[in-house]
């Protein structure tokens, strides 16, 4: 491995110089934990999986990371990076599907316990029955939890919202864990080109100090609850310390935000701001609707796109705002619930102008024909289709 | 604006997964832009393989499956005639004005699926992959090389080197797994050249010839696709 030096989180994220790679979005994951200056990374590779973890094992052998092993499953892997953490080290892992909800009890504690961690969530399909495809409704399972939830669009989004992620976590005034989501198999397998800052330079160090919580010090509620339980002293006491720091995690939640604005260039990307008919969409269903974007300017149709990079905090304002003219909303999803359409449908007055699809389930692809379709119809136009299927 | 949007359908060890590979880092080296998603279930000899490449001048945003292709590869005759392919029929989805290459040595697309074809104006294009990769590097295992040979050779989307630095950076790069079988052909493949030089340079001549025969054949094309 080449020296590393330690660079300014500022520098490094904003202004470093970057090499273009042609890579695969696990290799763009595990290059951002290599630049990230990670202790401890702590794996369960269940299938279905990405190659993140296996290739994270590789750069921790190769002397970028001090230490890393596999945990007995999920619960087990998620709970010793609360710990880790706890005990001032920065701490990375990667799950999916079946995984994450076998981890989630860890995990939705990670935020009340002040856990400032990057977990990678790599989506397939929550079961049943089986399939290994890149479904994304486990995305839903977090947006409660009061993690920060990241979705990327692509193999460029998975390199920059890791590395930033490790940065946001650690602010003194967000202090909760980062899942950067991304769809797998159409993300994790395929290659895209990726603007990558140098091998040589790292983050500095996690600096434990500098915190809302003193790392292990177990007298100050409410990390006080690592050592006791304070329902074992008083319901009443535990009760108000719940309620209390439920609104402290939202809020940190909430000041997450202006480092999205920050080092993301904010939580939404709008492409043709004076459309007419806008695709929202995140993730793998944003590329679609940039894709449906192109088609349409081919076609001369006047539409836009609302790409939504961060999912909580939930970018209410300015989805608003950005929608404020708009005569129809069509959002595609890679899941049959709907999560982001429901949050749109919530952010705005109009709500029936926005139509819930198209959805494809069980990770099946989501042709940007489709969207077509749906654009058409809010339109007016018909089509006479020309393909056989 | 030039985008072709491929959907390969092979059986498994033809090297689909492994070409599609190439193709993309051929766009690459070429500074040009490609994605490509495998897919496959418990894969194994003869089971069907698909690989969904789009290649561009242009940056590409779409991701998963090729639904609606432009282009249709077909590396092994049984997909059609055996429907051994996750599409059926081997066209569904085909755009208007489209490209299909199949590697047969006669015609094998049954008369109502010519109505078919026709009606889409597709430029169908047989020729025989696996006869070229046997006679010219003695295995067929290049029979991907001779495909995706015909297919640049006729779309001429990237230079010869770009095309050679490729499967230069496949044999002789980084290692490089599409899957857990990948591995057990390299080495059977290398045990049979000795050198993995001779390998590439035989995968080239099969890639030569490809090119060739698009020439000789008057299908040679720089029409821009839209799609």
């Amino acid at each position: 491995m080449p020296e590393q030096r330690v660079v300014d989180a500022d520098y490094l994220l904003l202004e470093a110089p970057r090499e273009r790679k042609f890579i695969t979005g696990a290799q763009a994951m595990a290059e951002a934990v290599k630049r990230a200056n990670v202790d401890i990374a702590i794996a369960y590779p269940i299938t279905p999986q990405s190659e993140v973890m296996h290739l994270v094992g590789d750069i921790w052998a190769q002397g970028y990371l001090k230490d890393y092993y596999r945990a007995e499953e999920e619960y087990g892997a998620m709970s010793a990076i609360a710990g880790a953490v706890r005990g001032g080290a920065r701490a990375f892992s990667a799950t999916s599907g079946p995984g994450l909800l076998r981890g989630l009890e860890a995990i939705a504690s990670w935020p009340g316990h002040r856990i400032p961690a990057v977990l990678g969530v790599l989506t397939r399909v929550v079961n049943a029955p089986l399939s290994i495809q890149p479904d994304n409704v486990e995305i839903a399972y977090l947006l409660h939890s009061g993690v920060v939830v990241l979705h990327a669009e692509n193999q460029q989004d998975v390199f920059d919202f890791t590395l930033a992620s490790f940065v946001i976590s650690e602010k003194v005034d967000v202090y909760i864990p980062i899942a950067v989501c991304t769809e797998g198999f159409f993300v994790t397998h395929a290659k895209g080109y990726v603007n990558m800052t140098p091998e040589d330079m790292k983050l500095p160090p996690r600096d434990p100090y500098k915190a809302p919580v003193p790392p292990t010090d177990c007298e100050i509620p409410p990390a006080r609850i690592q050592r006791d339980a304070p329902v074992q002293k008083s319901n009443f006491m535990s009760y108000l310390i719940h309620a209390v720091w439920q609104q402290e995690v939202w809020s940190s939640n909430i000041r997450a935000m202006k480092y999205i604005y920050k080092y993301l260039g904010g939580p939404i990307e709008v492409v043709n701001p004076e459309a007419e008919v806008f695709v929202v969409a995140s993730g793998c269903a944003a590329a679609q609707g940039r894709e449906a974007v192109r088609y349409a300017q081919l076609e001369g149709l006047n539409v836009g796109l609302v790409k939504v990079k961060s999912i909580r905090p939930f970018p209410e304002k300015e989805i608003r705002q950005a929608l404020s003219r708009a005569k129809a909303v069509i959002v595609p999803e890679h899941n049959i619930v709907g999560w982001l359409a429901k949050e749109v449908k919530a952010a705005i007055p109009n709500s029936d102008i926005v139509v819930g699809g198209p959805r494809v389930y069980g990770g099946m692809t989501l042709p940007v024909e489709l969207i077509m379709e749906k654009i058409y119809n809010a339109l007016g136009i018909k089509k006479e289709k020309k393909v056989v299927v | 604006m030039k985008r072709y949007n491929i959907r390969i359908a092979g059986v498994g060890g033809q090297g689909v997964v492994t070409s599609a590979h190439i193709l993309g880092n051929a766009m690459s080296a070429a500074g040009k832009y490609a994605t490509l998603v495998p897919f496959f279930g418990s894969e194994k000899r003869m089971a069907p393989v698909e690989a969904y490449v789009r290649v561009s001048d242009q940056p590409i945003y779409e991701v998963g499956e090729v639904v609606y292709p432009n282009v249709i590869m077909i590396y092994h005759p049984q997909v059609i005639t055996h429907g051994k392919s996750y599409t059926m029929p081997f066209y569904s989805g085909l755009k208007e004005n489209g490209l299909v290459i199949i590697n047969t040595d006669v015609d094998i697309i049954p008369e109502e699926d010519w109505n078919i074809l026709k009606e889409l104006n597709t430029r169908v294009y047989m020729f025989p992959a696996t006869k070229i990769a046997l006679d010219i590097a003695g295995t067929e295992l290049a029979t991907n090389m001779a495909m995706i040979g015909l297919f640049f050779g006729i779309t001429r989307i990237v230079g010869f080197e770009h095309i050679e630095q490729a499967v230069r950076e496949r044999f002789l790069g980084n290692t490089f797994v599409a899957s857990g079988g990948t591995t057990a052909l390299d080495s059977a493949i290398e045990k049979k050249f000795k050198k993995k030089m001779e390998l590439l340079e035989k995968n080239m001549q099969v890639i030569r010839e490809a090119f060739k025969i698009a020439e000789e054949r008057g299908w040679v094309e720089e029409e821009a696709l839209t799609g």
